[in-house]
């Protein structure tokens, strides 16, 4: 869906060493491919040449097959969605005014906005009495969906987000990550993703792109298995501590290889939904050695620490 | 002093001044005709030169002080130069004043539109806004109360300038004052030196309900909810 070939940017007065060096990378159609890494390494540049907002100096992007460099660049950002840490809600336009922008631009009729803004605001659960309101009587959860809204508003198939999340307090945020996921399940968006924030990434990400100075790809995999095996000092060290643990939240019990089970003993009780990480917490908290995984009041088996500590140490 | 203020009953002429009703109406009338054209020609020509200085920052500089020198020139002296060229008419009054408000009109577009979030901007850049659509849609309309604010102060000293163009019987209630300090009529000179003050007032104060009447988001920003 989106493909970057030998992509380079250099600024000016910058030396010799460009922001992006000869970046190549793949985002499948539906997938959230998340770049991150250390504050200066380019991931925000690599993500605003993909609509043009900065030109590349060299190599190829293609958005649906299509060379970007070879369209009109604002009829190419009109069906990318585009968000920001900031927003930038326009502050004169009201919530609808401002979601029902690129549909605007499209030059969709009146009652096919408003017809449209109103889906969204159920989508994103936004109260319908917010629309009338301009940017700045919202508060900065409220804010944030709507520039979500906006990005959405014309159903475009690519989004771009950055640190479109990172601008509220970690519980509002905790909320729209999870409201943020729920609705690309249904949607199915091809989206790049910049965050600095790795806790972000494993959790937002289908695949995650860790980038070194200059855009470098330092790994590009799936959270579980940057955190099972990271390709580098440097990714290990950027992972950060508690990657056993960071990964069994990615593991749902269900992965795991149980014993059997053990009849007329007291046990914490987990589902195979579960995550791994909750099911060490539920044998912690009871000060056992063990849980019972139980699914629909049948017995699955039983987990004990033992077997969850090898799969850390796999990992490690 | 105490015979000047014992005269103060006789200082306005208020027979006078129902008599010269009709001149007074179609001074004030010239006047604001002045000021309008002043003014509107000042905005127009400030505009193109503020967006092109905003888009090529090197001009700027070029153009503040071109405006600059021009502010520095005396109102009198400009006029008197144009006359020859333009002859008698309005003319030379309304090139001088609009000249005088390029300066103040440029500083306040450009800082206006500077002053706009940069990531609105971008934001807006990024959702498929053309170059133009930005300028008119998203910077002009956040600009508004600064530009606006600009044409209050070249309305306001514009107002006071135009009666200069008195002295060739073209500068509104100007002509009341120069007329009066010829016949030593302190009536005409307090007729017309108080209706030139009183216009400025009105003047400030349209523009200034004007300028909230556009910006209704700049109000209704000091009510922020609270609920997420």
């Amino acid at each position: 869906m989106i493909s970057l070939r030998g992509v380079t940017k250099r600024f000016q007065g910058e030396g010799a060493a460009p922001a992006v060096d000869d970046l190549s990378l793949d985002v499948a159609s539906g997938e959230i491919v998340v770049l991150v890494g250390p504050s200066g390494c380019g991931k925000t540049t690599t993500m605003r040449m993909i609509n043009r907002l900065i030109e590349p100096d060299g190599g190829t992007i293609e958005v649906d097959g299509r060379d970007v460099m070879a369209q009109d660049p604002d009829e190419l950002r009109r069906r990318i969605g585009y968000v920001i840490q900031t927003i930038g809600l326009m502050p004169h336009r009201t919530v609808e005014q401002n979601v029902g922008t690129v549909p605007w631009l499209l030059g969709w009729d009146k009652p096919r906005i408003q017809a449209r803004v109103r889906e969204l605001a159920e989508q994103i659960h936004l109260d319908d009495e917010l629309l009338g309101r301009y940017p700045a009587e919202l508060s900065g959860g409220q804010r944030q969906r709507v520039g979500v809204a906006r990005a959405l508003a014309a159903d475009p198939p690519v989004m771009l987000m950055d640190e479109p999340f990172a601008a509220v307090d970690p519980i509002v945020r905790a909320a729209l990550q999870d409201q943020f996921l729920e609705l690309q399940r249904e949607l199915r968006k091809t989206i790049v993703f910049v965050t600095h924030d790795i806790d972000e990434a494993i959790k937002m990400a289908d695949r995650i792109a860790i980038l070194n100075v200059g855009a470098k790809v330092a790994q590009f995999d799936t959270p579980a298995e940057i955190l099972r095996a990271p390709a580098s000092p440097f990714v290990e060290a950027f992972v950060g501590a508690e990657r056993g643990l960071k990964r069994l939240a990615l593991m749902p019990v269900s992965t795991i290889e149980l014993d059997p089970p053990r009849p007329g003993v007291s046990l914490p009780t987990v589902s195979s939904g579960d995550s791994l990480r909750f099911a060490l917490d539920a044998i912690v908290t009871a000060g056992g050695d063990a849980a019972s995984v139980v699914d629909d009041g049948q017995v699955r088996g039983t987990l004990t620490l033992a077997r969850l500590g090898r799969e850390v140490e796999d990992g490690s | 002093m105490i015979a000047a203020l014992a005269q103060t009953g006789d200082l306005i002429n208020w027979d006078l001044v129902g008599r010269l009703g009709g001149d007074i109406r179609q001074l004030t009338a010239q006047h604001l005709l002045l000021t309008v054209l002043s003014v509107g020609f000042g905005v127009v020509i400030s505009f193109p030169l503020a967006v092109a200085s905003i888009r090529r920052p090197a001009l700027y500089p070029v153009v503040t002080s071109v405006a600059g020198i021009l502010y520095t020139v005396p109102a009198l002296a400009l006029m008197v130069t144009l006359l020859p060229i333009m002859g008698l008419n309005i003319w030379p009054v309304v090139t001088a004043l609009t000249i005088y408000t390029l300066l103040i009109l440029i500083r306040n577009i450009v800082a206006g539109v500077r002053g706009v979030p940069e990531d609105v901007r971008d934001a807006a850049t990024g959702m498929g806004l053309t170059r133009r659509q930005v300028l008119w849609r998203v910077e002009v309309p956040l600009a508004l109360p600064v530009i606006l604010a600009g044409v209050r102060i070249a309305t306001v000293s514009t107002v006071g300038l135009v009666t200069i163009g008195g002295l060739f019987g073209r500068g509104g209630l100007g002509q009341l004052i120069f007329d009066g300090l010829a016949r030593g009529s302190f009536t005409r000179i307090i007729v017309g030196s108080v209706l030139s003050v009183v216009l400025a007032f009105i003047a400030e104060a349209l523009l200034l309900l004007l300028q909230r009447a556009l910006s209704p988001w700049a109000r209704r920003a000091g009510v922020r909810a609270v609920a997420t």
